[in-house]
């Protein structure tokens, strides 16, 4: 009876906050749109018999024959996959240099890489305009050093989208890899040596693999939020940026087209199940590892 | 019975295949190595001996190239090797905690080294098949570490560091996690392996039955300095000192002063109202010189009687009894309140011990049977 209480609690959770927000999520993208409140049909007061009747799969045909929808997939998938990248190339040498940090350092330089998240993570894109806008402090500073004669335009651009997810996204990059690199025992490094490594074969060989499985979660805690960013395109990037959380965002809010916003949201998740589950392989395989 | 005794040590014209000249090794203020000379023969099975702290694994990481004198100078056949790298000596070492890839196989640990020269494909694959037939491994050849046992895993180390063929193995406390038998089976594996491949080995130990055990020649160490060097037999029988008497083995040690008494024999007085110790010795002391007699309990007899025969004897009662099995060791308390320990081999299987506690007793020595020693 304990045991099932014990296990009750985490399905309940789940149940509560994920299923059923999905079913509700679900049942209106085969909804039609209707100027009422709640501005979808059917709904229940009608009776189950036509309430079911009603429901169909017309929003989802609609994504398929629009192509801004597939675009925005597309654009986002590579926008998502570009900058867990580029994270990755910020981020292991941080946490590389973390784990190589006297002991008595790591507290202070895990507690700067979590800093960040005590302020607001909107005040804190807001703060990158200030940075990369034309009269930015970016922009000043290169024109005194000299090295540009005149400002360039990062913001609303794709590029100031990079920016602004590898600098909201680097810590969950570099927590694994830290922890990873971390647990790796030093003799190793000095055993690849004395068997003929040179430094950089040593960590090309030993210390690379051995993080694996820290490169292989940030990089899945850096995708999957990334693939649905809204925040970040919607205020760093311009109207070249497409999007897919931002398209749905405007579906929602601008269009009020609630069933085909839901819709949009059914395909995002259904995509970001396949990561998600190569990330709890990941995950086990590296309980197991440990274990 | 005219057999070469391996013995380089003994050959002034034999160029040592290591030689330490007056290396210090400081770690700040901490003085890790202090002034060290010794040479280390070619095909030499050498033991780094002595309490944790006491520099031995300084020295071995010194040899292996990750960490540099300060001051001195350390040749490998010849050559200084301070400016080699550790990827460019011919010196590997096995790890104390064995330092295996997880990431790989048993096979591939072992192919490790060999793939970062530029060795063919084939040669690799024989050298390693041949490391795995002298390490008893070929069933594992495919497993991961973490899917082997301690001895297994052990072995793969071993053949790892073996694999290159060096020309000094270093072995770091290489038996330190295996089991009391396993060990004992490990120590003579690692003699017969050394034998075979004519490989200098110096390992470094805390455990000294495992020095005495393989090696040639120990070096006995306290505090970044040698005490002594020297074939297991002479440090245990023959020590330099009282540092070295006492860490190798049992032994008991009483305090006095000499008197000559003919040649090459003294009079320990050893306490006042008693009968001088006889105890002969090749290092020559003075009258009255204060001096420690070493003399190890197994050559400590003891007898309910006054033998008669005996040079030393002295009464005393039995304090205690330690019992070991194949020995049993009695701890007499002589008059002055000094306790002697006595080993008694356990030749037969007793229903009876012949002293029990409190029982006065005679403990017995020859004259040679101590060592003097100065400090």
């Amino acid at each position: 009876m304990q045991r099932f209480a014990l296990i009750a609690v985490p399905y309940a959770w789940l149940l509560a906050l994920f299923l059923v927000p999905f079913v509700i999520v679900f049942k209106i993208s085969l909804s039609d749109i209707a100027l009422a409140i709640p501005p979808y049909t059917p709904t229940l007061d009608e009776g189950f018999g036509p309430f079911f009747a009603a429901l169909d799969f017309e929003n989802f045909a609609f994504l398929a024959s629009d192509d801004l929808y597939w675009k925005a997939y597309i654009s986002s998938l590579r926008i998502a996959l570009i900058s867990t990248i580029l994270t990755l190339l910020v981020g292991y040498p941080i946490a590389y240099a973390m784990a190589r940090a006297p002991e008595e350092w790591r507290p202070t330089l895990m507690m700067l890489v979590i800093l960040p998240f005590w302020t607001s993570f909107l005040i804190r894109v807001y703060a990158w305009m200030g940075i990369l806008s034309q009269e930015g402090f970016l922009n000043q500073f290169l024109l005194w050093t000299g090295l540009i004669s005149a400002p360039l335009t990062i913001l609303n651009t794709t590029t100031a989208v990079y920016i602004g997810i590898i600098y909201t996204y680097v810590p969950f990059m570099i927590l694994p890899i830290f922890s990873a690199l971390d647990r790796l025992d030093g003799s190793l490094i000095e055993a690849a040596e004395d068997l003929g490594c040179s430094r950089f074969q040593a960590f090309w060989l030993v210390t690379i693999p051995l993080s694996k499985n820290g490169i292989v979660a940030g990089s899945f805690l850096v995708f999957i939020p990334a693939l649905g960013e809204f925040v970040i395109p919607s205020l760093l990037g311009g109207s070249g940026t497409l999007m897919i959380g931002k398209v749905l965002w405007e579906e929602f809010f601008n269009n009020r087209d609630w069933p085909v916003a839901s819709a949009v949201a059914v395909i995002l998740l259904l995509i970001l199940i396949i990561p998600i589950i190569l990330f709890q392989r990941n995950q086990q395989r590296q309980a197991e590892a440990d274990a | 019975m005219n057999q070469t005794v391996f013995a380089p040590w003994d050959d002034p014209a034999e160029k040592p295949l290591i030689r330490f000249e007056n290396v210090t090794k400081r770690f700040g203020e901490f003085v890790a190595i202090d002034d060290l000379t010794l040479d280390i023969f070619e095909k030499e099975f050498f033991a780094l001996l002595g309490p944790s702290g006491c520099g031995k694994t300084t020295m071995m990481r010194m040899l292996a190239g990750f960490e540099t004198p300060t001051e001195g100078r350390i040749e490998l056949a010849g050559q200084d090797i301070a400016p080699v790298p550790p990827n460019k000596r011919a010196v590997n070492m096995m790890f104390q905690s064995y330092a295996l890839f997880p990431h790989l196989s048993v096979y591939e640990n072992i192919a490790f080294g060999l793939r970062r020269g530029d060795m063919p494909k084939n040669d690799i694959d024989d050298r390693v098949g041949e490391m795995l037939k002298l390490t008893r491994l070929e069933k594992f050849a495919r497993r991961k570490p973490h899917q082997i046992s301690g001895g297994q895993r052990q072995r793969v180390a071993l053949a790892r560091s073996l694999a290159k063929a060096p020309k000094l193995l270093l072995l770091d406390e290489p038996l330190g996690a295996l089991d009391a038998k396993l060990r004992q089976a490990t120590q003579f594996e690692l003699m017969d392996i050394q034998e075979k491949t004519g490989t200098t080995f110096v390992i470094v130990t805390h455990d000294q039955e495992e020095a005495m055990t393989v090696a040639s020649r120990v070096a006995v160490m306290d505090e970044g300095r040698v005490m002594q060097v020297a074939t297991p037999e002479r440090i245990y029988e023959a020590p330099s000192s009282v540092y070295v008497a006492d860490f190798i083995g049992d032994v008991n040690i009483v305090g006095g002063s000499t008197k000559p008494a003919g040649a090459g024999q003294y009079h320990v007085h050893w306490a006042e109202g008693q009968a001088p110790f006889m105890a002969a010795s090749d290092r020559a002391f003075s009258d009255g010189q204060a001096c420690h007699l070493a003399v190890r309990p197994e050559k400590i007899a003891i007898s309910a009687e006054r033998p008669s025969d005996a040079e030393n004897a002295v009464q005393g009662t039995v304090l205690d009894i330690a019992y070991l099995g194949n020995l049993s060791t009695y701890h007499v308390e002589l008059p002055g309140g000094q306790i002697i320990k006595a080993q008694t081999a356990n030749t037969q299987r007793i229903s009876r011990r012949s002293f029990t506690w409190e029982d006065p007793v005679w403990v017995s020595w020859t004259a040679t049977a101590g060592v003097l020693l100065e400090q």
